[in-house]
């Protein structure tokens, strides 16, 4: 939260430069090329909990749909990446038994094809080369792909926020306290990796986020933490329902405007540093989720969004400061890895299993990570 | 001056300088005569003209600054640990360290950019408190812990055991220890000293932000108010007891002593890169101000062995007399037994050391008290005989029942960097 009085200072010179689309959120299907592009094909994924049988490893430059059948017993997720692990397209949460579409654009170039049964982990991955004419980008121009870049991913994440958060209103409406619990870091995980652009749209985010005390004056206290507090100090929903309701249409308004919105590079490159701080003054110190303890849902969610800002930078910065770009792929990697030590299932440790000493690792490593990421705005700004 | 209460009982006078005579002969002479350098100079202090408090300190020379250099009134001292095990990055920090320390403590910013200059969109290379501000005396001083070398499981993650010298170990426990692991220890050190507290401040924090993601912070500890006087130019100050110390320290001006107690020698263990370096002992002491402010000023001079006004030895008139244990008042001796200059004192413990401590005040401590005290700081050129030898003999000190020691930490700090392209260590990861 802190970040968001920040960023309009930071940004304030560069707010014109976002421009809106008009393409609508896609809730329930991957979404990653631009609205109204003809996928060339549908290309079968067969997810199971140990398998990811993609149909082909080799396809031509140009729009594709893939269509990832889960018949696995985990849910799972599906990804195209880039050199880097950048996110050309994605569809997170597809439970057992369903079928998702993703629509990617892919210009040639050598891509891996990954399912992550579970949601955890590197995935399972298969090589996918794509061939063709191989564009050659100018610097301006992979600037300005890195805004479209990221826009993909936001709207691969929008659609899974709605419906987890749907889901998680739906259990609190209903007074399912222990539902609503597990749904909880869930849903918040879709939120803490795009917060960046969420956060641009003034009210929205304290409405959604915001902590006890936060508010100005006669406001309420409302949002994702209003019923974290309901749900794990009162262990009750009861007159939460009216919080359900505001936070669902809440994060369904934030998601329709995220979907819309193109971040310009200065933008992301901030917006990467500004994930980093959230971690650093949010989910090391516990104060996120200060109720139910499950800031590490936060933290790998932050690192994961600032981690898809930067990949989306990554063509741009490969030519301008390619040392830079080794520096912050080793220290991303090393902040997962001394996270990676705290999974617990399918989530994480609580916040207040953590010793001293584990939250210092932790706050070493994106304490090394940030000094990185905060020379990428530099090397943007340079052109 | 009052009736002191009467002798400690148990060991005779006489018997105590036997059993050190017996054990420790050779250092003992040696240390009666470091325990006359004070005296001998101190003199000349008036006719030392120091410099300007807020003047700069020269980095490089044969010694690192910051030992003998006058000390400063703030300190700022850092314990890291490293966190990786590439050799090569930590080289490259502390040559990274070295190109700040020469800038900042010229009074300089910390990078080659400046806080100020650099592009926008960018960090600053200096985080810009020390903007406008002199060099105020800062000398940055590194030390490398036992832990360096091999970690406490044994892991030699430099290739740096064998390089090892004997005496950098973990030091002993000694009786009343109320040691807390998180502040003790720590695989490096940076002490800042200066005359201005933004400065040592400012400098500890630039050197932090230059080692991130190769070290960590362990703890770290702000001091006010040195404690001791380092040259024959000071005047002696007063710690939290409200009493002058470091009377007979090592001074600065006679270089026989500090060649003998100070400085790492040729023949020394680890001369190949520490000759010319010196080992810095910390302890962080704990004062129970609240009793001692109500003990009676009788209780508190037979505590310390001096008179609180003067600073004189008990038994004698001005400060810098010499200390002289068989002077009897009333037919009682004037320096008790159990006062910790009788037992502290060259004559008794039998060596010498350099201190450098400072006075720090952590805030309160939840009861209502004073988180105050003494951050020690000596040099010595072999801890066992120097930091080690003394604490032993403070076993039975009256003072004792007055402080806490609450961390411990070891260093070898390596000799002075000499040239332009020379950094801190070289020698150690070069050789």
């Amino acid at each position: 939260m802190s970040v968001r009085d920040r960023l309009p200072l930071l940004t304030a010179g560069l707010l014109a430069a976002l421009t809106t689309a008009a393409c609508g959120s896609d809730a329930g299907t991957g979404t990653a090329a631009g609205a109204g592009e003809e996928a060339a094909d549908t290309i079968p994924v067969a997810a199971t909990d140990d398998a990811c049988d993609v149909a082909t490893g080799e396809l031509p430059a140009g729009t594709h749909q893939f269509q990832v059948t889960n018949s696995g017993n985990q849910v799972t997720e599906f990804y195209v990446y880039a050199e880097g692990d950048r996110v050309m397209g994605e569809v997170e949460n597809i439970a057992p038994g369903l079928t998702r579409e993703l629509l990617v654009e892919l210009p040639a170039g050598d891509y891996e094809a990954t399912c992550k049964p579970g949601m955890v982990g590197d995935g399972i991955r298969n090589a996918l080369t794509v061939t063709g004419e191989a564009a050659q980008l100018s610097e301006d121009e992979t600037l300005a792909q890195a805004g479209a870049d990221y826009q993909r991913y936001v709207r691969s994440q929008t659609g899974a926020l709605v419906e987890q958060t749907t889901a998680f209103a739906d259990a609190v409406r209903a007074g399912d306290v222990e539902g609503a619990k597990a749904l909880f870091p869930v849903a918040r995980t879709y939120w803490e990796r795009i917060e960046p652009v969420a956060e641009v749209f003034g009210d929205l985010d304290p409405r959604i986020d915001g902590r006890e005390g936060d508010q100005a004056e006669g406001e309420d206290f409302t949002g994702y933490h209003r019923l974290e507090q309901a749900l794990w100090v009162d262990g009750s929903t009861e007159g939460m329902a009216p919080y359900a309701d505001q936070l669902q249409a809440d994060v369904q308004e934030v998601a329709g405007l995220a979907d819309d919105t193109t971040l310009d590079p200065l933008q992301l490159a901030n917006g990467a540093k500004a994930l980093l701080d959230e971690i650093a003054t949010g989910k090391i110190t516990g104060e996120e989720d200060r109720y139910s303890h499950t800031d590490l849902w936060d933290f790998a969610a932050n690192l994961e969004g600032s981690e898809a800002a930067v990949q989306a930078l990554r063509p741009y910065l490969e030519e301008a400061d390619p040392d830079l770009v080794a520096e912050i792929d080793e220290r991303f990697a090393a902040t997962e890895a001394e996270l990676e030590q705290y999974r617990s299932g399918d989530g994480w440790v609580l916040y207040d299993q953590l010793t001293q000493e584990q939250l210092r690792g932790l706050s070493d490593s994106i304490t090394a990570l940030t000094e990185s990421v905060s020379r990428v705005a530099a090397v943007v700004a340079d052109r | 001056m009052t009736e002191p209460s009467s002798p400690g009982r148990g060991l005779t006078r006489r018997r105590l300088f036997g059993l050190l005579g017996a054990g420790t002969a050779g250092v003992v002479a040696a240390g009666a005569a470091g325990g006359a350098i004070g005296r001998a100079t101190a003199d000349d202090a008036a006719a030392v003209a120091g410099p300007s408090p807020t003047d700069a300190v020269e980095f490089t020379g044969a010694h690192q600054a910051g030992i003998v250099t006058p000390a400063q009134d703030r300190l700022h001292f850092v314990a890291f640990d490293v966190t990786t095990d590439r050799r090569e990055d930590l080289v490259e920090v502390l040559k990274a360290w070295t190109a700040a320390a020469r800038r900042m403590t010229a009074g300089q910013d910390a990078g080659p950019v400046g806080a100020v200059a650099g592009s926008p969109y960018a960090p600053p290379d200096d985080t810009g408190e020390a903007l406008g501000l002199p060099p105020s005396g800062l000398t940055l001083t590194v030390g490398f812990g036992p832990t360096l070398f091999t970690t406490t499981d044994g892991t030699d993650r430099f290739g740096l055991a064998a390089r090892r010298p004997a005496p950098l170990a973990e030091l002993p426990a000694f009786a009343g220890d109320q040691l807390d692991p998180a502040i003790s220890g720590g695989d490096l050190c940076v002490q800042a000293c200066a005359n201005d507290p933004q400065v040592a401040v400012h400098a500890v924090r630039n050197l932090v932000r230059l080692g991130a993601g190769v070290v960590s912070v362990r703890w770290s500890q702000l001091g006010f108010g040195r404690t001791s006087s380092t040259s024959t130019g000071q005047a002696t100050p007063r710690n939290l007891f409200g009493f002058k110390d470091g009377t007979d320290n090592l001074k600065a001006e006679n270089t026989a002593a500090l060649d003998r107690f100070v400085w790492v020698g040729n023949g020394d263990p680890g001369a190949d890169w520490l000759a010319g370096g010196s080992y810095l002992v910390t302890r962080r002491i704990r004062m129970l101000v609240e009793p001692w402010d109500t003990s009676s000023l009788v209780e508190q001079e037979q505590t310390i062995g001096r008179a609180k006004g003067s600073g004189a030895p008990l038994g004698q008139r001005a400060e810098f007399d010499p200390v002289d244990f068989t002077k009897q008042v009333d037919g009682e001796f004037a320096v008790p037994e159990r006062s910790h200059v009788f037992l502290a004192h060259p004559t008794n413990s039998g060596t010498a050391i350099l201190r450098r401590g400072y006075s720090f005040v952590d805030g309160s401590d939840g009861l209502g008290r004073l988180d105050a005290g003494l951050f020690f700081i000596a040099f010595q050129r072999d801890p066992e005989t120097g930091f080690v030898q003394v604490q032993r003999n403070l076993r039975t000190d009256a003072m004792n029942e007055y402080v806490r020691h609450t961390s411990s930490a070891v260093f070898a700090c390596p000799p002075g960097v000499r040239g332009d392209d020379d950094w801190w260590g070289r020698a150690l990861f070069t050789a």
